[in-house]
C-alpha cells in the first residue's frame, strides 16, 4: 500500500521532471562521443542514433539497459538518475569498436 | 568467429533452457511433441517478422514501441507459465500415475498443450528476433568475415541447443515423484525473471518509476557477465544491479503463482 502510495505520488514528478537530452551517435560501429558527461541525480533521455546500415544493440550492465537500434534510426531511452561515477557501455553486435561510457557527475 | 559464437549461444541458449524444462515437466502430456516443435517453428518465423520490423516497432508509441512489445511478450509468457504452472500442480498427480487415459486429463491437456505451444513460441520470438537480426547486420556488413561468423553463429546455436537439451535430460533422469516437484520450482523462477525483465523494459522506457535504483550492487559478488551469473539471469532472473521496482515483480510474481500452485494442489482431490 506504501509502495503503491509512493508510485502515485511519484507519477507526476515524472511526468514534469525537466527534460536532459543527450544524443549518442553511432557511426562505423563506433559511438560519437564515447564518452559523454552527464548530470549526477538526475533522470535523464539519452538518445541514439545509428547512422550505419546494419542494426546495433545498445547494451550496459552497469546502467542495467539494452535496446536494440535499427540501421539508420534513432532510439530513445531512459537513465537514471546516477550516482556519480563511470557507466560503461557498448554495442553487442560489434563489441570491439562500440565502447563508450557515461559519465555521471 | 568466437564471438559471433557466444552472441547466438546466449540468445539461443535461453530459450533452449525454457523449452528443455518445459519438455521434462510435460512428458506424460498426450501430443506434446508435436505441439513444441509447432512452437519452435511459429517463435522462428515470428523472429523473422520481428527482426524485419524492428524499425516500424521501434518508432511506435513515440519511441518506445520496443520497450512496450519486449513488456507485452514478457508478460504474456509470465501468464502462460503461471496457467502451465498451475495446471500441472493440480494434474501431476495424474499424470505420474500414468492415468493419462482417464479423460478428462486428456481434454485437458489439449488446453495445456496450446500454451505450450505458446510459452514455447514467445520464447524463442524473444531471443530469435535478436539473433536473426544480428546475423543480419553480419551478413549485410559484407566483409570477407561474413562466412566465418555465420559459422560462428551456427556453432553458437548447436552448442545453446545442445545445452537445453542436456538440461532436458538432466531433468528426466529425476524420479517423476520429484520431477515435478522441480520442474515446478523451475518455471516459477523462470517467470519471475521474465516479470522482473518486463518491469525493467517499462523502467526503461519512463512508463513505471525505478523506485531506487539499483537496489544493490553485487556486481563485486557475482558478476551478471560471468559465466555463472548469465546462468543464474536466465534461470532464476539474477540481476547484480535491480531496481526497486524489479524486485516488487519478481516478487508479485513468485507469490501470486506460488498461491495459485498451492491452491490447484489441494484442490485436485475434488476435481
Amino acid at each position: 500500500m506504501k509502495i503503491l502510495l509512493c508510485f502515485c505520488l511519484c507519477l507526476p514528478l515524472t511526468l514534469f521532471a525537466a527534460e536532459n537530452d543527450y544524443l549518442l551517435v553511432l557511426q562505423d560501429h563506433r559511438f560519437q562521443p564515447s564518452e559523454l558527461v552527464v548530470p549526477a541525480g538526475q533522470k535523464i533521455k539519452l538518445s541514439i542514433e545509428n547512422r550505419d546500415a546494419t542494426p546495433e544493440e545498445f547494451e550496459s550492465y552497469e546502467l542495467n539497459r539494452e535496446k536494440v537500434v535499427a540501421g539508420k534510426s534513432t532510439i530513445t531511452i531512459f537513465v537514471g538518475p546516477l550516482s556519480p561515477g563511470r557507466y560503461p557501455f557498448f554495442g553487442e553486435f560489434n563489441e570491439r569498436t562500440a565502447r563508450g561510457a557515461l559519465i555521471a557527475k | 568467429m568466437f564471438a559471433t559464437a557466444i552472441i547466438v549461444f546466449r540468445e539461443v541458449f535461453e530459450a533452449a533452457l525454457l523449452i528443455g524444462i518445459i519438455a521434462a515437466a510435460t512428458q506424460r502430456v498426450p501430443g506434446r511433441n508435436r505441439w513444441l516443435a509447432a512452437g519452435v517453428a511459429a517463435g522462428l518465423a515470428g523472429s523473422a517478422l520481428v527482426a524485419a520490423s524492428t524499425s516500424a516497432i521501434a518508432e511506435m508509441a513515440s519511441g518506445l514501441g520496443q520497450e512496450i512489445f519486449n513488456a507485452s511478450v514478457l508478460g504474456f509468457a509470465v501468464l502462460m507459465l503461471a496457467w502451465h504452472n498451475i495446471w500441472m500442480a493440480s494434474h501431476s498427480a495424474t499424470l505420474a500415475a500414468n492415468a493419462s487415459a482417464v479423460g478428462s486429463a486428456i481434454r485437458d491437456g489439449r488446453r495445456e498443450c496450446s500454451v505450450l505451444f505458446i510459452v514455447v513460441g514467445l520464447a524463442v520470438l524473444r531471443e530469435g528476433s535478436e539473433t536473426v537480426l544480428f546475423l543480419y547486420g553480419v551478413f549485410t556488413a559484407g566483409d570477407g568475415s561474413a562466412l566465418s561468423m555465420l559459422s560462428g553463429g551456427l556453432i553458437g546455436a548447436a552448442i545453446g541447443v545442445a545445452t537445453g537439451y542436456a538440461v532436458y535430460a538432466g531433468l528426466l533422469s529425476i524420479p517423476l515423484r520429484w520431477l515435478f516437484a522441480a520442474t515446478g520450482a523451475l518455471v516459477l523462477l523462470l517467470a519471475a525473471g521474465m516479470a522482473s525483465q518486463a518491469a525493467r523494459f517499462l523502467i526503461q522506457a519512463d512508463l513505471l518509476p525505478s523506485l531506487v535504483s539499483p537496489l544493490w550492487d553485487a556486481s563485486a559478488l557475482l558478476s551478471q557477465r560471468s559465466v555463472v551469473g548469465t546462468l543464474l539471469h536466465s534461470l532464476v532472473g539474477y540481476e547484480d544491479r535491480p531496481a526497486g521496482m524489479q524486485l516488487l515483480f519478481y516478487l508479485a510474481a513468485i507469490t501470486t503463482i506460488g498461491l495459485g500452485m498451492k491452491w490447484a494442489g489441494k484442490n485436485k482431490e475434488i476435481r
